[in-house]
């Protein structure tokens, strides 16, 4: 498959992991890994996804160690938001679409998926747009779109509102998950038992913000950062650029993704976003808790395509479950494998932490694979 | 094959639509069934209208020593998609059922329930499919039933086969059979009717060109069981695909499965599907595809014959089984492990829930 596959030869695979394993060599010797493993955080689900369909981090040397960030918003999605959709899909003169996969997330009482067994219209959609074709096909229907996602999805659910409100649709609203990407990496650093040594960066979300946004943390926290792809020899490159870095003690941005990534971010998708959103005061997050300026809503001038305006939605704060660390997980601090109920009690059929709730989700990922350390 | 109406007799129900007196054990049902279903289906069994279908023993016998019965419902959406519809399904679906067993399929019942205002001339088409499907098969639809549901109460038409075959003596395939220094033998490209369904049903105007690969096996089965009456595991791939027959494979057999990603065949319009859904091809549903477990030293001949039925042309060899080994974090015992082709490992695990396609 044209521009697929020349992304996943083993070839330059086999290469990149030389130079990997060489550098990896150089960073021991010269006494950089040898009291701990170099810790690198792919912040994104879809990178985390590449990883394990692929065996990325068997091919990495011992000195070096993945953690698996939040970036999955199907799992930082609390149980509290769950319910509200839940109650919102549970009016009879709604039908409620979603993306497919936040249908298994566990909300306090049921997910979406139970929900819909029990008689609400819920409908899985690929777009926003399709959720428009059925409220103007549902006119006596009220149609509500569960956006969710960082600015990699933000745009055409904007994009979207904006096309509804030139129509003139008004039996279409959207119920605002969004969440952003800065502000959460920046927690992810401040937090006192993190000991990241570098990012591979979100390359679909640094599509729509551009490089610039990552600055402070190569300039703040010092910390090395490569904007990365989402095939498996992205991955590798990146990794590879990222080691240069640590090696020669640098901390910049770099962009690995410039096939799509354009340094200044895309202007017309930025300005839908910002017409439509406003960033909110905090947000609730599975497994991390309320972080300051994490999330978006709808502005007061589209309050009429705010599904949380235009409906009563119990908003409840609901707490994670006790025994869950999926916290300590994301920020690098245990490994799946160490957590109290992982594989037990928590499992991808009944998910009890966010990690385990979609494929993208760490915790997931090594349950399905949970039997492979480093052993390749 | 698509059965185009003006090539079937015409009834006196042409584009008319089912009413639920078609359902009421009245003279209208009398009118449909002989019209449409002993007519259509043409089977002397079925003709002597009794409330049962008889055979006679002797003719079984002569064939094997064990009978095999099984049973499927089929309720895809939509009723007629690229290379098929419900009734070519409902026909290759239970006597592949019954082929993976080593049982040649010799009759099938039919059990209907439609919905009321279903469109007769459709309906006409489904039975006519049935019937060729079944003669291609060479086995015989005996008796049915026909249920009318109220609007509502059905989506259009679901369809219930069961059949019977029978075993012969040599044969014991069993999914516990599978032992280390095998190989896993497929015929042909993996989730093509999967691929198909999501194509038919026209929510993501794709432009790909994918048909079902819903096909009878009985005939390539028959085939293979001549060269390689041992057949040590065998099923066909539907639901769940290839990975959920796999995963059930190495758990009955306590072994590990090691499949090699790069022998794998997908079609390139299916690979396409699956990369912009975030589906995986292996979880993708087949109508059409065996998975065989084999003796090394048989399998070379067994492809070659499978290679020479147009039902297999593609088939070839996948992965082989080893004995239960320990990984670094357990027994690899009951698990399918994937070569990337990319230089590292992954776990094929059943399949949880639905295949839900990712967001971003």
């Amino acid at each position: 498959m044209k521009f697929v596959d020349e992304f996943r030869d083993t070839v330059k695979a086999k290469t990149l992991t030389k130079e990997i394993q060489k550098i990896a060599q150089r960073l021991d010797a010269n006494k950089i890994t040898q009291a701990r493993p170099l810790q690198i955080m792919e912040f994104c689900g879809g990178h985390t996804h590449t990883i394990f369909r692929y065996g990325i981090e068997q091919m990495l040397p011992d000195n070096i160690e993945m953690v698996h960030g939040p970036g999955c918003p199907v799992c930082v999605l609390p149980m509290g938001r769950v319910d509200d959709c839940v109650a919102l899909a549970e009016r009879p003169e709604v039908i409620f679409t979603t993306f497919g996969d936040a249908m298994r997330v566990p909300g306090s009482k049921k997910s979406l998926l139970q929900a819909k067994a029990d008689g609400a219209d819920i409908r899985m959609t690929y777009s926003p747009m399709d959720a428009l074709n059925l409220a103007r096909k549902n006119s006596d229907r009220e149609v509500i779109f569960f956006g969710l996602g960082f600015e990699t999805t933000m745009p055409s659910t904007a994009l979207t509102v904006l096309h509804a409100e030139r129509e003139g649709i008004t039996n279409f609203s959207l119920f605002c998950n969004h969440i952003t990407t800065v502000p959460t990496i920046k927690a992810v650093l401040d937090s006192p038992d993190m000991q990241l040594d570098g990012f591979l960066a979100p390359g679909h979300v640094a599509m729509v913000i551009g490089e610039r946004p990552f600055d402070f943390i190569t300039k703040d926290y010092h910390k090395p950062l490569v904007i990365t792809g989402f095939e498996p020899l992205d991955i590798l490159h990146s990794m590879w650029m990222l080691l240069q870095q640590i090696e020669a003690k640098e901390s910049i941005v770099e962009n690995q993704y410039s096939r799509i990534v354009p340094p200044e971010g895309n202007a017309p998708a930025l300005e839908a976003l910002t017409q439509v959103f406003e960033v909110r005061e905090f947000f609730e997050w599975r497994g991390l808790g309320s972080i300051d300026h994490s999330g978006v809503r709808m502005k007061k001038e589209y309050a009429a395509y705010d599904a949380e305006e235009k409906f009563p939605v119990p908003n409840l704060k609901i707490a994670d479950p006790k025994s869950c660390q999926c916290g300590e997980v994301i920020k690098g601090v245990i490994k799946p494998w160490d957590c109290k109920i992982f594989g037990t009690k928590c499992n991808p059929e009944n998910p009890m932490g966010a990690l385990m709730v979609s494929s993208e989700g760490a915790c997931a990922a090594y349950y399905n694979n949970g039997y492979e350390k480093k052993s390749a | 094959m698509s059965i185009n109406l003006e090539d079937l007799p015409k009834t006196k129900f042409r584009g008319k639509n089912i009413t639920l007196a078609h359902g009421a054990g009245g003279k209208a049902m009398r009118d449909l069934i002989d019209k449409i279903f002993v007519a259509g289906f043409d089977s002397p069994e079925l003709t002597l209208l009794e409330d049962q279908a008889r055979f006679d023993l002797s003719d079984l016998n002569k064939l094997g020593n064990r009978l095999a019965m099984t049973t499927d419902c089929y309720v895809v959406d939509p009723l007629f998609f690229p290379g098929g519809d419900i009734g070519k399904l409902a026909v290759t679906g239970t006597v592949n059922d019954l082929a993976v067993g080593g049982a040649t399929p010799l009759y099938l019942t039919c059990g209907m329930i439609i919905e009321e205002g279903f469109s007769i001339d459709d309906l006409q088409r489904i039975v006519a499919s049935m019937k060729a499907t079944a003669d291609s098969c060479g086995v015989r639809i005996v008796t049915g039933d026909t249920k009318v549901v109220p609007r509502g109460a059905a989506d259009k038409l679901f369809i219930n086969t069961a059949g019977i075959g029978v075993i012969p003596e040599n044969s014991n395939i069993l999914a516990n059979r599978a032992q280390a220094g095998d190989v896993v033998i497929i015929n042909g490209y993996v989730g093509d009717h999967g691929a198909a369904i999501v194509d038919a049903r026209g929510e993501l105007a794709l432009e790909i060109s994918t048909v079902t690969d819903c096909q009878p096996l009985n005939g390539l089965i028959s085939e293979m069981l001549k060269v390689c009456p041992d057949i040590h595991c065998m099923r066909d791939a539907t639901r769940g695909g290839l990975a959920t027959v796999l995963n059930e494979f190495a758990s009955s057999s306590e072994v590990a499965i090691q499949l090699d990603n790069t022998k794998i065949p997908v079609r390139e319009e299916v690979r396409g599907v699956c990369e912009i859904l975030g589906l995986d091809p292996l979880y993708l549903a087949n109508e059409g595809k065996l998975i065989a477990i084999v003796a090394k030293d048989d399998s070379e001949a067994l492809l070659k014959v499978m290679q020479q039925h147009p039902a297999g042309e593609n088939s070839c060899i996948i992965g082989y089984i080893e004995a239960p080994s320990q990984g670094a974090k357990g027994s690899l015992k009951g698990k399918v492990i994937l070569e990337t082709g990319f230089g590292g490992n992954r776990m094929i695990d059943m399949l949880i829930g639905e295949q839900l396609p990712r967001i971003c």
